[in-house]
């Protein structure tokens, strides 16, 4: 055998072993007391406990925390819900029960037993909501049966609700029940609270949510509620005014009536977003109450997406409103200068392929002003060789584009500006020299979201980008300003002075004299520029919108800014598969949100819109 | 080397092996009332627990055929794969309820902390044993064991397992209560660790100091961490002196009691037996206890008698944390009831030790 070490055991050892024993034993002999004193001494107590569980916990649902828009109007709040619960356990006879409930509440009993066999795996004694939200009628039939419904009682809980419908819902967003996976990952969810499933709702869910409360109930045999033994208030959510001003807002959408597509309009000044329209847009009261499952695949299955947030999810060539970011490229970088004269006629042969300008006949000789106010494609493809396509990229890019801008939403979508680096890495192949001409006029590969052109014509305006947001301060219910905004300003235009004032001047002119004309406004001068964007090639000759099958008309774009010398609002409207370009659909609409804008301006005395903007603005 | 000794079979420890199959029987039957749904037909976990306790046997048959004195040679070679599991755990451990403490091994989970507290045991018996004289241990001596105790606590408090880590801890002051700290020593200990409690107080998850709030003030958070002590209670309360039969307690039937099958099965039992019932399993616990201390006793070597002692002590220290946390006792924190709670892993290095207690005993003649 292995010599393996080997020692005596030292008496010491022996004696605290037994010393051990000895602690042990007495250990074991408290265990036992406590024993005897459970389950003799308090037993007929405790089993008289355990026979009906007489002990319920019932949980307070805390009230979420309201959505303002910016002069304090209410976006989102929630009201007080009669829900029918239902304990299946108290019930003498389920079945019957669910019968006599069913009839009372116009629901089949097999509908009602649905309901129960859904809830899965929950532990006994749990209440079931059997139905939401029961009206007059219902609570009172209720009330009145109470003592044939043994198990069923009324419970008042805060239900969601948002008053503006439809409006400004992918901002808004909506709740849901919390998933499963919701619970594993925070702890103090609990199957059937509510949580934020998008916009606002999901972003901020952590200042709405509140802190849940809960009661120790003493209930009788049939479950009825005898007394309350302990209670844990529940702690409202924290209020969230928006930068939003809903009057602002109610007129984009108006302006933009029943077609697809978005207005942006935020303030330049430090990017606060005054409106967002998405359109076609969906309900989302129907999620506050429970979606149902053919509800939700209506719109899940919609062919015109009106769970898409275009705003920010929407990713359009932006056509000609990116020749600005084009003719501030090439000033800076001294490709031309203010009197550089291109001729335009009708179009340029490049290689082997013939790039058309808008104008068939052509707009002659122009200088890049005259270019910019009416939009001439010539010009731009000529520039646009002269600067190559990476040098139009990194301009692109200082203007916020091919990014996410970071405002705070869900899935927001960076666009593409493409450059050689781009295409090598995305599409395996090397950059063909005619593919920047369609880069010069914001077609090709180039996409973007009008949320970026509204953040892009907003730094033409200032110079500056500031992260456009939504939020502009969280409250809690008694009035404390937990959370404040602050302007984050993100980038700076490092351009001549000169190049600015140059594209601005062009900008001015689109709108006094150019294709912009309808954007035109009393007493305020408008800046901006129209855009026209091809969803699909169709050759040569063009035929007009009407004649086209609705999904290859092209996207109509106006971006614009006011008053020209010092900006307050900037707006980037887009129409889908318009019938008609930038100049004839786009324009009027941003004419109409801007007109509001002021007209609110001048109602308002000025102060009450003055006291809300920030400090950056009295710096500019 | 495995030679087939007469002896060894003459002195095999039939005692312990017969106080071991009563717990595991009443055991088996415990986990096969706390899981059994309402069709009444025997749960898929009883099953597994069943599969687990022959595993078990087998495992505890393995760990009695080899001379335990091979452990006193390479004692630390367990307690290097323990730790190394552990960090594997951490790495690419299964999550659970918040907790990373599993490593998937084919339709099983393996929690390596059950295994880690064996290794930490044999390392410590190593490790005294050449220390262990008739005097006091010196500082060094106390404070090797401790540096050998802090990386498995750490990794395992990391998971977090609050309760694993408690009993460790316990089980390693015990060890080295017996093995010759003394008491001077502990105030010594007291006096260092006390300060830094406020430290780790703040480092406790939320729920971890929910929980001792708890048993301070079980009502202050009943729909919390309250409702587990209050429930345990009333369901070993309401078992009175004979008990609702077996699986006849409503607490447990009715779901009321979480963590039945596991922490709290020993609620279920007391529910269903009474306290004549839950006396008995207390007392086949002491015997099973007595015997342990018999083997650790009689073993002829200084290494044996402190294997032996680590191992009774590491499985009741958690019998005791575990019944004294479900009759609100102690402050309510994880831990499994040996031969009781269901759980592959716990089962299996607790019949392991018994396994490892048996070798000893046989070979208290063998030299």
């Amino acid at each position: 055998m292995v010599p393996l070490a080997q020692r005596e055991v030292p008496a010491a050892l022996r004696r605290r072993v037994f010393v051990a024993l000895v602690a042990a034993l007495l250990g074991f002999g408290v265990l036992l007391a406590q024993l005897w004193n459970l389950q003799v001494l308090q037993g007929d107590e405790l089993r008289a406990s355990s026979d009906g569980n007489r002990i319920r916990l019932r949980r307070l649902q805390a009230t979420r925390g309201t959505v303002l828009d910016r002069h304090g109007k209410v976006l989102v709040d929630s009201r007080p819900s009669f829900d029918a619960v239902l304990v299946a356990e108290d019930t003498r006879d389920l079945e019957l029960t669910l019968e006599t409930l069913g009839q009372l509440l116009g629901q089949s009993t097999a509908e009602m037993r649905n309901l129960l066999s859904h809830t899965g795996a929950r532990p006994p004694f749990d209440e079931v909501i059997v139905k939401r939200d029961l009206n007059w009628d219902e609570v009172v039939a209720i009330e009145t049966h109470q003592l044939d419904l043994p198990g069923v009682s009324l419970q008042i809980t805060p239900r969601r609700q948002y008053p503006l419908g439809t409006e400004l819902a992918h901002v808004l967003g909506y709740v849901g029940e919390v998933s499963p996976e919701d619970i594993a990952a925070d702890p103090r969810y609990h199957l059937g609270d509510l949580v934020g499933k998008a916009g606002i709702e999901k972003h901020w869910e952590r200042y709405l949510r509140g802190v849940n409360g809960g009661q120790q109930i003493e209930v009788d045999a049939v479950g009825r509620k005898l007394k309350v033994l302990r209670e844990v208030e529940e702690e409202p959510g924290n209020a969230i005014t928006l930068t939003i001003d809903l009057d602002l807002q109610q007129a984009a959408s108006a302006a933009l009536g029943d077609r697809a597509g978005s207005i942006v309009a935020l303030d330049p000044t430090n990017g606060e977003i005054l409106a967002m329209v998405t359109s076609p847009s969906f309900d989302p009261n129907a999620f506050a109450r429970g979606i149902r499952r053919n509800e939700w695949r209506a719109l899940v299955g919609d062919q015109n997406r009106p769970l898409s947030n275009r705003s920010i999810q929407g990713q359009y060539p932006p056509g000609s409103t990116f020749k600005f970011v084009v003719a501030t490229a090439a000033l800076e970088e001294g490709v031309i200068n203010p009197f550089t004269r291109i001729r335009c006629g009708g179009g340029l042969q490049f290689g082997n392929h013939y790039f058309r300008c808008w104008k068939k006949r052509g707009h002659g000789s122009v200088n890049v002003h005259e270019a910019l106010v009416h939009s001439c494609d010539v010009f731009f493809y000529q520039v646009a060789q002269r600067l190559g396509v990476d040098v139009i990229a990194r301009y692109a890019r200082v203007f916020g584009l091919g990014a996410p801008t970071g405002i705070g939403l869900d899935h927001e979508q960076a666009g593409t500006i493409p450059d050689t680096a781009w295409k090598r890495k995305r599409l395996k192949q090397p950059w063909y020299a005619g593919e920047t001409l369609s880069v010069a006029i914001g077609q090709g590969y180039v996409t973007t979201t009008p949320l970026q052109m509204a953040t892009a014509i907003a730094t033409a305006a200032t110079g500056k980008q500031y992260r456009p947001h939504l939020v502009a301060r969280i409250e809690t219910p008694d009035g404390e300003t937990v959370h404040t905004e602050t302007p984050e300003l993100v980038g700076q235009l490092q351009v001549r002075e000169t190049t600015l004032r140059q594209v601005r001047d062009a900008l001015r002119d689109v709108v006094g004299k150019g294709t912009g004309k309808k954007a035109r406004l009393d007493g305020i001068e408008v800046a901006g520029k129209t855009g026209t964007s091809q969803v699909v090639a169709l050759g040569r000759q063009r035929p007009k919108a009407s004649q086209l099958p609705r999904q290859h008309r092209d996207h109509a774009w106006f971006v614009a800014y006011a008053p020209a010398d010092e900006p307050t609002i900037a707006v980037a409207a887009l129409v889908e598969h318009a019938d008609g370009g930038g100049g004839a659909v786009a324009a009027p609409i941003v004419r109409e949100v801007m007109a509001k804008f002021f007209e609110l301006q001048t109602t308002r005395q000025g102060h009450t819109y003055a006291q809300n903007r920030s400090t950056s603005h009295r710096a500019f | 080397m495995l030679r087939i000794d007469r002896r060894l079979i003459a002195h095999f420890d039939w005692p312990l092996l017969l106080c071991v199959l009563v717990l595991l029987g009443a055991g088996l039957t415990t986990v096969l009332s706390a899981t059994h749904g309402p069709s009444h037909s025997a749960s898929p976990l009883a099953v597994r627990q069943l599969i687990f306790a022959l595993g078990g046997l087998a495992a505890m048959v393995a760990a009695l055929c080899f001379d335990y004195r091979w452990l006193e040679r390479y004692g630390y070679v367990p307690y290097a794969a323990a730790l190394l599991l552990l960090v594997l755990t951490a790495a690419i451990g299964t999550s659970g309820g918040g907790a990373r403490r599993w490593i998937p091994i084919g339709p099983f989970m393996l929690q390596p902390s059950e295994f880690a507290k064996l290794a930490l045991i044999v390392a410590l018996a190593r490790y005294l044993h050449r220390q262990t004289g008739e005097g006091p241990l010196s500082l060094r001596a106390v404070g090797v064991p401790l540096l050998l105790f802090a990386p498995v606590a750490l990794l395992i408090l990391k998971q977090p397992d609050l309760g694993t880590a408690v009993a460790i801890g316990l089980t390693v002051g015990v060890i080295l209560l017996i093995g010759g700290m003394q008491l001077r020593l502990v105030v010594l200990v007291a006096a260092i660790v006390g300060p830094a409690l406020p430290f780790v107080w703040t480092h406790l998850k939320p729920y971890q100091q929910r929980r001792v709030l708890t048993f301070i003030d079980p009502q202050a958070d009943p729909l919390g961490a309250g409702y587990h002590i209050i429930q345990s209670k009333i369901a070993i309360g309401s078992g009175l002196l004979h008990g609702k039969g077996f699986m006849q307690g409503t607490q447990n039937q009715l779901n009321f009691l979480p963590e039945q099958h596991t922490d709290f099965i020993f609620a279920v039992f007391a529910e269903e037996w009474g306290f004549l019932g839950s006396a008995a399993l207390l007392g086949a616990y002491v015997v099973l206890l007595l015997r342990c201390i018999v083997v650790a006793s009689r073993a002829r070597d200084a290494f044996g008698t402190l294997l032996a002692f680590g191992l009774s002590a590491g499985i009741f220290c958690q019998v005791f944390i575990n019944m004294a946390m479900a009759m609100g006792v102690l402050p309510v924190v994880g831990v499994t009831l040996p031969f009781f709670s269901y759980g592959g892993s716990s089962l299996l290095a607790t019949m392991i030790a018994i396994g490892l207690l048996m070798n000893i005993s046989m070979r208290r003649f063998t030299f």
